[in-house]
């Protein structure tokens, strides 16, 4: 079982005009094989810090990072080993894909760096992968980014993601820049990603609504303090941090407005 | 609605490449004075293509095939908008209709502080202003959106993205337009501050009595703002009503599937499959 230990890490950056900014302060938290954590706050609260710390592109200034118990390597193979086991998808599908390559290129590289399969299986694998993010293989293998939508350029990403077959998976905003009609397909893509892959998933997120349905538990930042942590439920519905219940009263809630809606949620729909 | 500020009629835009696309097709819609429109689809559904078509803002390939757009200014004269020539229509826009653009917090110069910037707006639009009078005109402009005047000397890059969108509001307010047309514009934001914008561009609302066409395809923020929504898909607005008609009485297929999409804070759970 995979276990990644963050143990009272804080984070301080110093900023040319501001001084010495806090980013984190003392955080502490586990993350699991199968299971899912909300990390949610407003911008600046220190979200993306975590996940830059956790994907060793920032050094905590105090704490440290355990994965079964043994600290992130600095550098060498270590590092790499490491990275192959706790995959990102980021924000941005737009961005986080080159225009210049192929999407076949994009799920090869990490297969053929990882050397997860054989070479002469390939092919095979990423067809394997395109398949699993519900992408059509033969339609999208030989096509570029531009040539997809914002929902498939999304997939791509994630299984990209997943070629390494890692064991944590870290999901920065993966749906905001989506529209409202795709974010939920998305999900729940990753939801059964997870599933059945035993995949250990931090989902950050400023959307509350989305954080409740998609965690087990929701950790609520704030100027690099966790000022609140919980079951999801709990924690949106019945918030007992003030700033939580800010956060809360600031998301839009149509049914605070008028009452029960006449349309019943897709439950798991795709 | 009784006081109508906009009428828009049986419009239709083409874009004009191979095959020609029908990106907006045969709209009717009435905005009403000091009301708040919400324009709602998925991308791609023309809400953008017919917001910019009104203003004549589209460029080629994009041809208005049909349809007629009529202002009915507070003056009382009717002015028709695609009537107008390159030199009225110049003056028309930012002074009756502004705009608030998708992204604005990247549509200001990097290069010019934001109070010069709010200075061009004057400049074009009010020659007659003497330096002075601009200058004040900026600094108040600064202080109704809670920027601060002294703020005017500052870089964009210098200002926070929620800071940068209270920018682009100045604007748009500057020569107290009777529409503002805002296309997307907490997209990019965190709760906290699209809130903060939101309640704002109520209050100014109020304030001076300007309609708004909130474009956006996040529904649960258009069903609390909005007056009325018009729900669109490929070109067409399929439904429209009243925000509150569309949450408990939604008529069109599709107005219900997009009510169905989107994972609710308070209510009942299972969206996500667990």
């Amino acid at each position: 079982m995979t276990t990644l230990e963050v143990k009272n890490v804080t984070k301080v950056y110093n900023v040319r005009g501001a001084g010495r900014i806090k980013a984190l302060d003392d955080v502490s938290f586990t993350l699991g094989a199968r299971q899912t954590i909300g990390l949610v706050g407003q911008s600046g609260s220190g979200k993306s810090t975590i996940a830059k710390i956790l994907t060793q592109l920032e050094t905590p200034t105090h704490g440290e990072v355990l994965l079964d118990g043994e600290a992130i390597p600095r550098r060498g193979p270590g590092l790499r080993r490491y990275r192959q086991r706790l995959r990102m998808v980021f924000q941005d599908p737009f961005a986080s894909l080159n225009p210049s390559h192929s999407i076949r290129h994009h799920i090869e590289r990490p297969l053929q760096l990882d050397r997860v399969v054989p070479r002469k299986d390939v092919d095979a694998e990423v067809r394997r992968l395109l398949d699993r993010v519900r992408l059509e293989p033969d339609a999208v293998i030989d096509r570029r980014p531009h040539e997809l939508s914002g929902g498939q350029r999304q997939r791509v990403a994630i299984a990209r993601a997943l070629a390494s077959r890692p064991d944590l998976l870290i999901a920065d905003e993966p749906v905001s820049m989506l529209d409202v009609s795709i974010r939920l397909g998305v999900l729940n893509l990753l939801a059964e990603l997870q599933r059945e892959e035993g995949l250990g998933v931090l989902y950050i997120t400023h959307d509350l609504a989305t954080a409740r349905h998609f965690s087990d538990e929701i950790m609520v930042l704030n100027q690099g303090r966790v000022v609140e942590r919980g079951p999801a439920d709990d924690v949106i519905l019945n918030p007992q941090d003030p700033y939580t219940r800010e956060l809360r009263a600031a998301s839009p809630d149509p049914e605070k407005h008028f009452g029960r809606p006449a349309v019943p949620v897709a439950g798991g729909a795709r | 609605m009784t006081d109508t500020l906009l009428s828009v009629r049986d419009f239709s835009v083409v874009y004009d490449v191979d095959p020609p696309v029908a990106a907006v097709k045969n709209v009717t819609l009435e905005i009403g004075r000091g009301e708040i429109v919400g324009l709602a689809g998925e991308s791609g559904c023309g809400k953008t293509t017919l917001a910019y078509g009104v203003q004549r803002l589209l460029k080629p390939p994009a041809v208005i095939t049909s349809g007629s757009v009529t202002f009915h200014d507070a003056s009382g004269a009717d002015v028709d908008v695609n009537a107008l020539d390159v030199e009225q229509m110049r003056r028309f826009r930012w002074d009756r209709i502004s705009m608030v653009f998708q992204g604005a917090m990247n549509a200001l110069n990097p290069v010019a502080t934001i109070g010069a910037q709010l200075d061009d707006v004057f400049r074009v639009h009010r020659p007659a202003l003497s330096r002075t009078e601009r200058r004040d005109a900026v600094v108040e402009l600064l202080e109704i959106v809670k920027v601060g005047g002294q703020r005017r000397r500052s870089y964009p890059h210098e200002l926070s993205g929620g800071m940068r969108q209270r920018v682009m509001i100045a604007m748009a307010l500057a020569l107290r337009p009777q529409l503002m047309v805002m296309d997307e514009p907490t997209t990019a934001l965190d709760v906290l501050v699209q809130r903060e914008i939101l309640s704002q561009i109520s209050q100014l609302r109020r304030e001076f009595g300007f309609s708004v066409v909130f474009i956006t395809h996040d529904l649960p923020l258009l069903l609390e703002i909005s007056d009325r929504i018009a729900i669109m898909r490929a070109g067409e607005i399929v439904e429209l009503a009243t925000a509150e008609q569309i949450w408990t009485d939604p008529q069109h297929e599709y107005t219900r599937t997009l009510l169905s999409s989107f994972p609710r804070l308070t209510g009942e759970r299972g969206m996500v499959r667990r």
